[in-house]
């Protein structure tokens, strides 16, 4: 969709699906190309993974990719690669480290904080027992001032 | 109480700070991954001597590498500047990236040649190693063969003097200055 | 000329929205009836000027006026009229003008349908939107002016628009997107003229609520037209790219689903009532901010921002004074007495908190992995990106948590329930969504898979509940026949809604887990299978269009003895820009959807081809669909018609409520 929001607001793009014929020597190569190529972003463009992208850099990046599978590297050894030439910019899934900590704990973080809030506001309940009115009650009350208002 | 009620505000106010920084940052400019790293070793031919050199062959520094081929229009735009920054005396090395040899030799001899060298990156390989990502692109290399800035785009006038100038004429500040970053 | 009455129009426009920012908010502070009264005269002003800016706009692009620089850069004299038409909105100035049509168009609508309401409070909330409307207009009017002529230099023909968009999705995606971008500034404009009024109570809830629920709506569709255009038109089957841009209309859409359900509570039990107001500012907070996002350029292209730079920091202004001014005025005037609690941890009220809390940490995640490189990079620790894998990652487990809650949502009691009720009403559906789940498979003979188990356990669930549901309101087998009058618009809507997510999850998670897919070199007579179907490549051609040239593969599609579709995929190459573009082609049909592109001739008569087989993909759409089509049901029911009536039917309902 990226690319018809780009092309709405000015940016232009070409679009035309890239379609290379890689022959792997496994099937388990081939998914570990797809994979990877769409878990990295191509340098040169704004916000594409190699495998989408029609830019030179992109391709030569694919061809890479293809060569170290069949290689035999694993995938830590290929995004090291990638990394070490074209920094953590290249990487989709962002390595879990000190640096993203914030981003990658902080869902879980969210949720226990919202739960705990929750939970207290529960507990707050034994404290304060309700109170004369209703909320209906009170919404009744609140209506019925409001309609002998000028 | 009521102190929980401005904690919308407080983050919204944080975001609005961030958000106004942002105008300011260029989400496309990207900084080399090599930053002070010696460049990286190659072995390949000579774009005229044919003779095949390493990283070890780019002397004297501080130098320029400048990433460039003949079917790249913008360096054709440069191309008068680098030769008025080699007349200067600033050393300048050519990586002639994913070009045809022939066509590259003839585009030197018509439009001259401002490179003390030229390595031949015929698979974009010595490119690939630098983290190119196009051309032009202009490396600078330190006096120990570290690489200290990289500019994407055009080289001209205003942006050597800005961003490039200071490693040629300081020396002893040339580590320091590696941590900046250009870039358009 | 009619540039120019257009922008006059424009600028008229702009004076009725500052009379309608100024007068009925003075006049709801002095008491001034007068005053107040004027609100839906002026917001019909601002309709009716900007609707005629928006005419000549539209006249300019069908008679091809190339003098207008908007013109001369997104149409062309080939282009198709239609498309013509809707070129005025594929770009930064014209989709600005069709967002203020809309919020004008939202404006007469609420003055329209809320006879009923307290005049005082209509004034204030056309108030709040003729200020929204001011600021947009102005940013039209001094930034991005929409009818600047290039003279004298007028071009000979346009630039013509862009290809991608020359589509019938650029016809209905935006302006559907939009209907519940700007739509969302309604219950934003209910929320602050009730802080500025001091009340915010259940009569507050219930009449912005059907509003929420029509934006919702939209906004829903909206994005589900848009995934819908993005899998056909780009070519390579993908559905969802979690990007910066796309994200800015998802958020919205999160905050909007929690906003809704929120109103629920309040509306039917008044708790809740500082939050869903908070929800609210926040929903429409998020849609500006995603205006902010996708025009500043500080998250995608540098190209249109770094020559303008106004641009960017006129909405950022634009953000701090509305969304600022908003945070604010709730710090300041939102209820500081806890409502009293008065439900238990078992009942709806604590499910839809459930709900709450999940959408609004979803939201919170997609703007954190959205602006996290911006904030790294701000802090100059490095370029950093974030994308589907992340998103994925998180989002993920968490629509898998909010959905057990979903079942049983609907058929628990508000103010205190029991969960051995619950396990009552759902053991034996339950344990049927189990081994359904377990033995699926088994029936198609195919492998496990534990993802499409697990997705069938969570959709089957949340149907089941809405089924269960249905069955309790018609009293199946309670021996005194259906009692059809319990389905009102507001369950079949909520209903339609809840099934609508579960076939979305559904077809997220089978065309993840089974999508097949293969790249390869194809002549004529070449024959390749996929997902158990024939694909032969029977002839290629070449074919003019009106303003492209396409080459065209024609595959003929066969399963066994059964021809099954002919398949025409096209590559095409438009004259005026020279862009290229890849038309897929596509069989659809509600299991499967048989995909094909083609990418580039390799050799003398061979073409690179993408041949997909995509399992269920479509009831991402249909699910889409059933959501948007569900929040808009909702509207039909009574009790929102009876706002409009008399304000004694609001007490008598008020009365049925307590009592």
């Amino acid at each position: 969709m990226h690319r018809l929001l780009c092309a709405l607001f000015l940016v232009s793009s070409s679009a035309w699906a890239v379609i290379e014929t890689y022959e792997f020597s496994s099937p388990d190569l081939s998914s570990r190309y797809h994979q990877l190529s769409q878990e990295l972003r191509c340098p040169k463009c704004q916000n594409q993974n190699i495998a989408d992208s029609n830019a030179p850099i992109a391709r030569d990046l694919r061809v890479v990719l293809y060569e170290q599978l069949e290689a035999g590297q694993t995938d830590a050894q290929i995004l090291d690669f990638m990394v070490a030439r074209y920094g953590q910019f290249v990487r989709y899934r962002p390595e879990v480290d000190r640096q993203t900590a914030l981003l990658w704990w902080s869902p879980l973080l969210l949720l226990v904080l919202g739960g705990v809030g929750v939970g207290r506001h529960f507990r707050k309940k034994d404290h304060h027992p309700a109170q004369g009115l209703t909320a209906a009650e009170r919404d009744q009350v609140d209506r019925l001032l409001e309609d002998r208002l000028p | 109480m009521r102190v929980k009620r401005f904690i919308p505000l407080a983050g919204f106010a944080l975001l609005a700070l961030l958000l106004f920084k942002g105008l300011s940052i260029d989400p496309t400019a990207l900084p080399a991954a090599r930053l002070g790293q010696p460049f990286p070793d190659f072995s390949q031919p000579e774009l005229l001597t044919e003779e095949v050199i390493g990283a070890s062959a780019l002397q004297p520094r501080p130098a320029l590498v400048n990433v460039w081929a003949t079917w790249c229009y913008s360096c054709r735009v440069e191309h008068p500047y680098l030769l008025a920054l080699a007349a200067q005396g600033v050393p300048i090395y050519g990586l002639n990236y994913k070009d045809e040899s022939e066509k590259a030799r003839q585009w030197l001899s018509e439009l001259g040649d401002p490179y003390r060298l030229n390595i031949t990156d015929r698979d974009g390989t010595v490119g690939l190693d630098l983290g190119v990502y196009g051309a032009p692109e202009t490396y600078v290399l330190g006096p120990d063969g570290v690489i200290l800035h990289r500019h994407v785009g055009v080289l001209d006038e205003a942006v050597f003097e800005r961003d490039i100038r200071r490693f040629f004429t300081a020396p002893g500040r040339v580590a320091q200055a590696s941590a900046q970053e250009g870039g358009e | 000329m009619i540039p120019e009455i257009g922008h006059l129009a424009l600028i008229i426009a702009f004076v009725f929205a500052m009379g309608l920012a100024v007068i009925p908010m003075w006049g709801a502070v002095r008491g001034n009836s007068a005053a107040l009264n004027l609100a839906p005269t002026l917001a019909m002003g601002v309709l009716l000027f900007v609707g005629i800016a928006f005419a000549m706009l539209a006249v300019s692009f069908l008679k091809d006026d190339f003098s207008v620089a908007v013109v001369a850069a997104n149409s062309n004299s080939l282009l198709p009229a239609i498309f013509k038409f809707s070129a005025l909105w594929g770009n930064h100035e014209g989709s600005l003008l069709l967002w203020v049509l809309i919020l004008s168009g939202w404006m007469a609508a609420v003055s329209w349908f809320s006879h009923g309401l307290p005049s005082v409070m209509v004034a204030r909330v056309l108030s709040v939107m003729g200020m929204i409307a001011v600021g947009f207009l102005a940013f039209s009017l001094l930034t991005s002016n929409p009818f600047e002529r290039l003279l004298p230099n007028i071009p000979l023909d346009g630039n013509d628009l862009n290809p991608l968009l020359q589509d019938p999705g650029l016809i209905i995606h935006p302006p559907l997107l939009y209907m519940g971008y700007v739509g969302l500034s309604v219950p934003f404009a209910f929320a602050i003229a009730a802080l500025l009024g001091g009340r915010l109570d259940a009569s507050w809830a219930r009449w912005s609520r059907p509003w929420t629920n029509v934006a919702w709506g939209f906004l829903s569709l909206g994005i589900m037209l848009g995934s819908w255009w993005a899998y056909y038109e780009l070519g390579w089957g993908g559905w969802w790219f979690w990007d910066p841009v796309e994200n800015a209309s998802f958020m919205p859409w999160l905050m909007g689903t929690a906003l809704v359900h929120s109103l629920a509570v309040t509306e039917k039990r008044g708790v809740f009532r500082a939050w869903t107001v908070l929800l609210a500012i926040f929903a429409f907070s998020l849609s500006l901010l995603g205006t902010f996002l996708v025009r500043s350029g500080v998250l995608t292209s540098v190209h249109a921002f770094a020559s303008d730079p106004e641009r960017g920091l006129f909405i950022l202004i634009f953000l701090a004074l509305v969304i600022g001014g908003s945070l604010l005025l709730y710090a300041l005037r939102a209820p500081t007495v806890a409502s009293r609690i008065n439900y238990t941890a078992v009942s709806r009220e604590s499910l839809l908190m459930v709900n709450n809390l999940v959408f609004t940490v979803s939201t919170i995640i997609v703007l954190l992995g959205t602006l996290f490189p911006l904030v790294m990079d701000a802090f100059s620790l490095g370029k950093y990106s974030v994308g589907p894998p992340y998103f994925n990652a998180v989002f993920v487990p968490l629509m898998a948590l909010v959905m057990p809650f979903m079942a049983v949502g609907p058929l628990s009691r508000w103010r205190e329930d029991s969960a051995a009720r619950w396990l009552h009403e759902l053991l034996v559906p339950g344990a049927v969504v189990v081994v359904f789940a377990l033995a699926l498979p088994l029936l198609f003979g195919a492998r496990f898979n534990v993802w499409i188990a697990l997705a069938v356990l969570l959709s089957g669930w949340v149907a089941i509940g809405v089924l269960k549901d249905l069955w309790r309101r018609l009293g199946v087998g309670s021996g005194y026949g259906l009692r059809w009058q319990t389905l009102t618009p507001s369950f079949l809507g909520m209903a339609t809604a809840h099934l609508g997510f579960a076939s979305v999850v559904m077809g997220a998670v089978v065309v993840t887990q089974l999508n097949e897919e293969r790249d390869l070199l194809m002549k004529v007579g070449d024959v390749e299978f996929l997902g158990g179907y024939r694909f032969e490549l029977t002839a290629l051609s070449r074919q003019a269009g009106p303003n492209y040239m396409a080459d065209q593969a024609v595959f003929e599609i066969t399963q066994g003895d059964k021809a099954i579709a002919t398949l025409v995929p096209e590559k095409r190459r438009y004259f005026a820009s020279g862009q290229m573009m890849t038309e897929a082609a596509i069989d659809g049909s509600v299991w499967r959807d048989l995909y094909i592109a083609l990418g580039e001739p390799v050799e003398e008569g061979a073409w690179a081809v993408r041949l997909q087989f995509k399992p269920m993909v479509r009831w991402l759409w249909l699910g889409g669909a059933l959501i948007g089509l569900g929040a808009l049901l909702t509207v039909a029911d009574r009790r929102y018609r009876r706002q409009s009536t008399s304000q004694s039917a609001a007490i008598a309902e008020a009365t049925g409520l307590a009592g």
